[in-house]
């Protein structure tokens, strides 16, 4: 009997491990491209999740960090490096390039007048969207630190966070779907 | 009709281009009761393929599908 209960206990204790490993309905989603297509498609999927009843978990790094300045912020105190990626790289969501077919700036231009016409949600409306909806975001606190980006200057996102890689291998790990846009 | 579904919230789509009828209608259908049935119009073409596969995902169940000229009409049963 003693020996029953004893197999049981350890029984579930497997069970309750083996849990713990089967992947969560979540995707974890790394945002690399700072790209207004990838960006768009990026949040296209990530709302399109929660509304199936999955989690979504967004992670903007390298070029994708710069998607997430706010326009109307400015912040002092920076070197001259730092600066000059501030200058180079799009300040926010409303000036980010497509990859193809920008022609200096006419393409993406067309494409936002084309999307208007057609009733696409702007990158701007797809990321209060996502706000709204509860899709989560980390942001590469290196990439951050390498272009010389204050969290002062990123957009009120509801619960935006600033973590590493490991933060994002955790979400991965217990995630069923994961991408690299 | 014999077969009349009993509606009881109408989301009006049209117009609404991918990822919109599937955000809003996953957001509308929180706002009756389980057993309740929503009727959703759309015009984008690709809902019908979507909202299957939204409701097999999210565990809720289309009862009608119908299709009039540019529109398509969706009695989804909120099941979970």
């Amino acid at each position: 009997m003693e020996n029953i209960e004893k197999q049981l206990n350890d029984l579930k204790s497997q069970v309750d491990a083996l849990g713990q490993k089967i992947p969560g309905s979540k995707l974890s989603m790394i945002v690399f491209s700072g790209d207004l297509d990838k960006a768009l498609a990026s949040f296209i999927i990530a709302t399109g999740a929660i509304a199936m009843g999955l989690e979504a978990v967004m992670f903007f790094t390298f070029w994708g960090t710069p998607i997430l300045r706010e326009k109307k912020k400015k912040v002092g105190g920076k070197d001259i490096m730092s600066k000059m990626f501030g200058f180079m790289l799009p300040k926010g969501a409303s000036k980010v390039k497509l990859s193809k077919m920008n022609m200096g700036g006419m393409g993406t231009a067309m494409m936002k007048s084309l999307m208007k016409k057609k009733n696409v949600a702007s990158l701007e409306e797809m990321i209060d969207m996502a706000g709204e909806l509860g899709v989560k975001i980390y942001v590469c606190e290196m990439s951050m630190d390498l272009m010389g980006f204050k969290r002062e200057e990123m957009i009120d996102y509801p619960g935006i966070e600033f973590c590493g890689v490991a933060k994002f291998l955790e979400e991965a790990n217990g995630s069923k779907i994961q991408m690299f846009i | 009709m014999s077969d009349e579904i009993n509606v009881d919230k109408v989301m009006d789509l049209k117009g609404l281009p991918c990822p919109m009828p599937v955000v809003k209608v996953s957001k509308g259908i929180k706002d009756v009761e389980v057993g309740q049935v929503i009727q959703a119009i759309s015009t984008d073409p690709g809902s019908l393929t979507d909202f299957p596969a939204w409701a097999r995902t999210s565990g809720n169940e289309i009862l009608k599908t119908e299709q009039n000229d540019e529109e398509f009409v969706f009695y989804i049963k909120r099941t979970a």
